[in-house]
């Protein structure tokens, strides 16, 4: 059994596909409670598919994808920061506008560009089993940069989170963090790309922490929840990718959303089977 | 301590303050009263340097309201805060601190903050489990964890039981003569009668300004509050 287990990650390649996908859930699990408890998971979405075209730009000027993708999705995130200070649009309505229009950015750029089919799926659907060791590298080192990142402005973004009247009125920054977060998440889904794609990052990135809401009313267990059940859904779609040949970005996003429907159900103060047995007792 | 003089205040070319002249002093409790829509708010947020004073000008303990930001006590109205945001009591009032260098006196200063409200018993529960007159509470103690010398309060009253009004009552009165300079809006009338030292008028400029027991022109009230005479 153990043997059976372990025999997967023997080959270089799983090895390095292993590290990739617990970095990501990490990575992703801790912005993730940020972007879940202020509500922004569609800024995360528009970020993800701002990422794109940056993307394509990069592969049809032969530049470093990783890099083409976060300098383009921090641009839209600081777009949608300058833009939404104008109270007269509502933020949503401000990232309708430009994630669609960066992917269809990217798509006319892509067009232009010959021989960009492979590179095309990899991008949208994660290239987990193809990486390299400088893939690794940059992931972890990104990944480390980001964490410490979030630990030192971790009291502020929570005061912000919690009142931003009052956490102006004393000083905070506002435009500065909110710019920061957005340059957080942007990251956070360029990091995780490799692992599970465009399409599906937006899954690592919040329901992991939407499953560890469910499951506590404390911060900080939640950081160590949420990254805890991302890494080990990445990990687990991995296996089950390699043991039954099945595209692992979408097994990653499947074990992940089974998670986070059992919390949904089972969880000790939020679950729906608490709250039925609340509700029956006061019947 | 608050000293406004001439004070005109615009949101998006409406002209929503104008020459408003208020002076908090240090043991002072001042009630802003009027009705939705007089400004009230939007003074206590040019106090609290969030909103730029287009005429005249206001300081705070001899500051500019930029220049005081982070010294002033806020307390907001309750629906402006995120209830649902995963944290217990006492790290919601430290997280007031998060803009000072963090100190392990952080640690002891919101002890003390939340003694003075009396919610030290509750301080490890979860905010969205509190009622709301305990809601109420904490956000004074956030306010207090400041140790500030001026303290705002936005419609603290509104929607308290009697016992949850009577133990705020308490404690305005205690900080006032501990010479805080308090400066609150509320539609309340009976509990600014007893809590204040002084009520101000406000419909887009000040009314009347005084003791509540000189009050009694009716005249002005019905100014105040717009009811045509």
């Amino acid at each position: 059994m153990i043997d059976f287990l372990m025999e997967p990650w023997q080959h270089a390649f799983m090895q390095r596909a292993l590290l990739m996908c617990l970095a990501s859930g990490v990575v992703c699990g801790i912005v993730g409670t940020h972007v879940v408890l202020r509500g922004m998971a569609f800024i995360g979405d528009a970020v993800a598919h701002a990422v794109f075209p940056g993307v394509a730009i990069a592969f049809a000027l032969h530049l470093n994808l990783a890099l083409g993708g976060a300098v383009a999705g921090v641009a839209t995130a600081v777009l949608i920061a300058v833009l939404s200070q104008n109270r007269r649009l509502k933020e949503d309505a401000v990232i309708g506008v430009f994630f669609a229009a960066a992917f269809a950015l990217g798509i006319v750029v892509l067009s232009a560009t010959p021989g960009y089919g492979g590179s095309l799926e990899s991008f949208l659907f994660g290239q987990i089993l193809g990486i390299s060791d400088q893939d690794v590298r940059t992931v972890l080192v990104a990944g480390t940069a980001l964490l410490a990142a979030t630990a030192f402005l971790h009291r502020r973004l929570v005061a912000v989170a919690l009142d931003r009247e009052t956490a102006r009125a004393a000083g905070h920054h506002l435009f500065a963090l909110d710019i920061a977060l957005y340059t957080m998440v942007t990251l956070a889904i360029v990091v995780s790309l490799q692992a599970v794609g465009n399409i599906l990052v937006l899954a690592l990135l919040i329901t992991p922490a939407a499953a560890a809401r469910l499951l506590t009313d404390r911060l900080g267990l939640m950081m160590l929840l949420a990254p805890a059940i991302a890494a080990f859904s990445a990990v687990s779609g991995l296996y089950l990718s390699y043991a039954y040949n099945l595209a692992a970005g979408g097994l990653i996003v499947l074990v992940v959303t089974v998670i986070f429907l059992l919390c949904w159900v089972f969880a000790p103060k939020h679950g729906l089977v608490r709250r039925l047995a609340m509700r029956a007792r006061h019947v | 301590m608050i000293d406004a003089q001439g004070v005109r205040v615009e949101l998006a070319g409406r002209t929503v303050l104008e020459d408003v002249r208020l002076v908090v002093a240090p043991g002072e409790l001042v009630g802003l009263i009027g009705p939705n829509g007089a400004g009230k708010t939007t003074l206590l947020r040019a106090v609290l340097g969030l909103l730029p004073v287009s005429a005249g000008r206001i300081t705070v303990g001899g500051r500019g309201p930029r220049q005081a930001m982070g010294t002033v006590g806020y307390v907001p109205q309750r629906h402006e805060f995120a209830w649902d945001y995963p944290i217990s009591v006492e790290k919601a009032v430290r997280s007031a601190l998060a803009h000072r260098r963090f100190t392990a006196s952080h640690r002891a200063v919101a002890e003390e903050a939340l003694s003075q409200v009396d919610m030290l018993a509750l301080r490890g529960r979860p905010i969205g489990e509190l009622s709301g007159g305990q809601r109420q509470r904490v956000l004074v103690a956030r306010a207090l964890a400041l140790r500030p010398r001026v303290l705002l309060l936005d419609e603290p009253f509104t929607g308290l039981d009697t016992p949850t009004q009577q133990a705020l009552t308490d404690l305005l009165t205690k900080l006032r003569r501990e010479d805080v300079a308090v400066l609150m809006t509320t539609h309340d009338l009976p509990a600014a009668r007893q809590v204040c030292t002084r009520l101000c008028l406000l419909n887009r400029t000040v009314i009347a300004d005084g003791p509540p027991d000189e009050l009694t022109d009716p005249q002005v009230w019905l100014k105040a509050f717009g009811v045509p005479i």
